[in-house]
Order: structure tokens, then C-alpha cells, then sequence
């Protein structure tokens, strides 16, 4: 099957479009026009050179490679989720405890996901492996940024009653519970919508992305179920193990609130 | 029976505060806003970190777990929080009779936190705090929001506490009336220190003893 090479007039028209999109921001002066720009421009560049990387990578397969792509791809999820949060928590754990999350669940499904479900020749085919880290990674990531962002808020914005139930005796545990459990419901429900909406709100990106591609719909569509799967189990533990850890870093031994642990 | 024994307590850049509140003992605590009256007892309750030692009778503070020493040392801080939707689910155990005296019908537990005035819940918060069954009783300004009748019930119920349970009790206010009604010492805050209060009235000072 042919696919439609597009040309760069194709691109800069599309450009064009979100161009238009900024300076409608602009005359709103809605103070995002900056980052959108930013965002796009960072898109292109970031895509084109994953493009070539990805190329280079195809014809030289070997596991240290797709490693340190991995690692790479790792810590930019990371940093997204370290600077999203209003207050993050500040020095090493402002970055470690994001990253940490996402190490643990991403690298863990996508493991299971290479050498139990797909079973690609090796295991770490880039081909298979880069494209699905890329997308546990981008979901789970939104998923802990979010319930991060939520956590620390809520730790800043609700200080007087979680020291309230602390006075009466709870413990962090029992003092944060209401927090905890709305923050990691509020990290899980992107993906639970798009889930729930796939196939009839929306066609899934990737799925479309390989159906542009000329692959047959079913096929796309069982790898879109996979990783459909795959992403909201890692979503989840990644946002379930965040918000656990992020808890307990919020509180000392003595189980006290400590806000001067965020930044 | 239960004396509250501070040590060289040093919290936030305050202190070092010794201070010796004997079981059943009622001790005032007044001072300009800002002189660290609450932290004082926050640190006490160990909500805020500090140096030294605490101990309900001859139990120090860190060989006790941290809730277990704030349900013993019940603190009562100046503006309650509340969580749940209804009165009744913040409290550990519902007396009753503790409740009418306050001045609330039976249903007050059904009624949403919403609806609660800040006098009532300054009320409520106390019936609250008594339903853990403290050893000793720290209040930050516990009638600010009452008017001189439910005050008067306020200062009631907590004597009989502690009398009842030889508690000690550590009360702040601003209330020199009120210090002169309840204190069995009075003691002031002033930079970050606690010192006998000395005033040209001697309004305070050997008051009810």
C-alpha cells in the first residue's frame, strides 16, 4: 500500500494554522502565547531529530543503544513532571520522585509488554521497544505530573486540616487519605476518558498514525487495545507509586506536615 | 493524673521555655499577637519540629508515637479545621449530654459542616477535642469567637475536665478578665520566652490561687 509523502509546503500550511492559533492568543492576552510557540517550535525540532535517531537507531540495533535512548527519554519525562507541579519538592526529590515513578512502571510494563506479549526478534527491537516506552512514558508521565501537582497543592492548600486530624491523633496515613485517593483518582482519569472514548469519541494516535501508514485497520487496532491496556496499567502504578512515596516524603518520622520540603 | 513538664524547649528560632504545669494545674499564657504563643504550643504537640523535652508525667515526648502524643496532649488550635460533610464524622465518641451543655440538640451530628457558624464551630471543636480524652489540654483562645454566656460554659466544661481528670491545662487568651477567672498561674510570651506576668494593675498575678 502507498503512503502519501507529505511535502513541506503540507507542514509550513499546517504552521500556519497553529501560527493563527498564537496570535489569536495574543490578541486575548491570554499569556500563553510564548509557550505555544515554544511548544511548537520544540515539537518539530524534537520530532525531526527523533526521526533521524530513530533511523540511525533501526539500522544499528544493539541493546546499549536502545538503553541510553531509553535513559534519554526517561529524563525528559522526568524533568516535565519536575517542573509542572506549582510546588514541586525541592532538590533531589523534586526530580526523584516523578522519575522514580515512572522509571518503575514504564520500564516494568514495557518489559512485560516486549518479551511476553509482542515478542519481537530481539526482545529490545528498537523498531517495537522506542515507540512504546515513548508512549507509556508520555502517558504515565501526564498521569504523575498531574497527581503531583494535586498532591503538593492540596498539601499547601488543606495544611489546616491535615494538621487538624493529625491533632486528633491520626497518623499521616489516616490524615492524608481523603488527599491521597482524590489525587490519584484525578491522575488516572485522563486515560480511564480516553479508554472509555477510544474508537468512538476519538481514533487513538497511534492507531491512526499506522493506519496513515497503510497498515490494515484490524491490525492497528489490536496493537491499539495492547497499548491501551499497557498504558493505563502503567499509568496507574506509576501514579499509584508517586503519590505513595510522594506522601510519605510530605511527612517526617514524627508525622509532621513539613511544607518546607517543597519548594 | 497528669503534670506537663517542658524543657529547654527550642522551636523556630524561640525558647529555650521551661515550663512546669502541674496535674489538674491551670496555667494562662498571654502575650502580644506575633510573641509565638501558638507555636509554643504547636511545638508541644509536636506538630512543628523542636528541641528538648516534653513529658506527661514521666513519659518523654519521642518515646512516645507521634499520634499517640497528640491524642494525649490535645491541642485545640485557634481556628478549627473540618473535613467531612457532617458534625458527626469528625468525632471520635459522642457525648451527648457534653453536647447539649454546649448548647447543641441531639441532631447537631447530622447537621453539614456548611451551615456551622464560627462560634459554633469553636464550640463543637472543643466537645471534639474532649472526645479523645486528653491527658493534658492546650487552648489557643478557645472563646475568641463567643459571646460572654457561652464563654462562661466553655471555661465551665474545661474546669470540670480538668479537675475531673487532674489534666493539666495550658489556655491562651487575650482576655484579662477571662485569665483572672481561670488561671490558677498566669505567665506571658514575649519574644520568643516565657516569663511571670508583670503588669502596674496587678490585674493577673496570684489571681484565683
Amino acid at each position: 500500500m502507498n503512503v502519501i509523502s507529505l511535502s513541506p509546503l503540507d507542514l509550513a500550511l499546517a504552521a500556519g494554522l497553529l501560527l493563527t492559533m498564537a496570535a489569536l492568543t495574543w490578541y486575548l492576552r491570554l499569556g500563553v502565547t510564548r509557550s505555544v510557540l515554544v511548544a511548537g517550535l520544540r515539537t518539530t525540532v524534537q520530532l525531526l531529530l527523533i526521526g533521524l535517531v530513530l533511523r540511525w537507531l533501526f539500522a544499528n540495533t544493539s541493546l546499549a543503544l536502545v538503553s541510553l535512548l531509553a535513559l534519554v527519554m526517561l529524563l525528559a519525562a522526568g524533568r516535565e513532571v519536575w517542573v509542572r507541579p506549582k510546588r514541586p519538592f525541592s532538590g533531589l526529590w523534586g526530580f526523584g520522585v516523578g522519575t522514580g515513578a515512572l522509571f518503575l512502571s514504564s520500564f516494568t510494563v514495557l518489559l512485560f509488554g516486549l518479551t511476553v506479549l509482542v515478542q519481537p526478534t530481539p526482545w529490545y527491537e528498537p523498531q517495537y521497544a522506542i515507540p512504546l516506552l515513548g508512549m507509556l512514558l508520555g502517558n504515565t508521565m501526564t498521569g504523575i505530573a498531574v497527581a503531583l501537582d494535586r498532591l503538593t497543592g492540596a498539601a499547601w492548600s488543606q495544611r489546616s486540616v491535615i494538621e487538624q486530624r493529625l491533632l486528633l491523633g491520626e497518623d499521616r496515613w489516616q490524615a492524608m487519605g481523603d488527599v491521597r485517593d482524590e489525587c490519584i483518582r484525578s491522575g488516572l482519569i485522563p486515560i480511564i476518558n480516553s479508554m472509555a472514548a477510544a474508537g468512538i469519541v476519538s481514533l487513538p494516535g497511534m492507531m491512526t498514525g499506522q493506519i496513515l501508514a497503510g497498515s490494515p485497520p484490524v491490525v492497528a487496532v489490536q496493537y491499539q487495545i495492547l497499548i491501551m491496556f499497557l498504558i493505563a496499567a502503567g499509568t496507574g502504578f506509576g501514579t499509584v507509586a508517586a503519590v505513595l512515596v510522594g506522601c510519605w516524603r510530605l511527612f517526617d518520622d514524627r508525622h509532621r506536615l513539613r511544607l518546607d520540603r517543597l519548594g | 493524673m497528669s503534670s506537663l513538664r517542658v524543657e529547654s524547649l527550642r522551636y523556630l528560632g524561640n525558647g529555650p521555655i521551661d515550663l512546669i504545669v502541674a496535674a489538674g494545674e491551670c496555667v494562662v499564657l498571654s502575650g502580644p499577637s506575633g510573641a509565638g504563643k501558638t507555636l509554643f504550643l504547636r511545638a508541644v504537640a509536636d506538630l512543628d519540629r523542636s528541641e528538648g523535652r516534653v513529658y506527661l508525667d514521666s513519659v518523654e515526648r519521642s518515646t512516645v508515637p507521634a499520634p499517640q502524643w497528640r491524642r494525649d496532649v490535645g491541642f485545640l488550635m485557634a481556628e478549627s479545621a473540618w473535613w467531612a460533610e457532617s458534625v458527626g464524622a469528625h468525632f471520635a465518641s459522642v457525648d451527648r449530654p457534653l453536647l447539649e451543655e454546649l448548647g447543641f440538640s441531639a441532631e447537631v451530628t447530622e447537621w453539614p459542616i456548611a451551615r456551622l457558624s464560627s462560634g459554633e464551630r469553636q464550640r463543637l471543636a472543643l466537645a471534639r477535642l474532649l472526645a479523645v480524652h486528653p491527658k493534658a489540654v492546650l487552648l489557643d483562645e478557645p472563646t475568641a469567637n463567643l459571646d460572654a454566656g457561652n464563654t462562661a460554659v466553655v471555661e465551665g466544661i474545661v474546669e470540670r475536665y480538668r479537675v475531673a481528670n487532674a489534666a493539666a491545662v495550658v489556655w491562651v487568651t487575650h482576655d484579662r478578665d477571662q485569665a483572672n477567672r481561670i488561671a490558677d498561674r498566669s505567665l506571658a510570651v514575649a519574644n520568643g520566652r516565657i516569663e511571670p506576668v508583670t503588669n502596674p494593675a496587678g490585674a493577673i498575678e496570684g489571681s484565683r490561687s
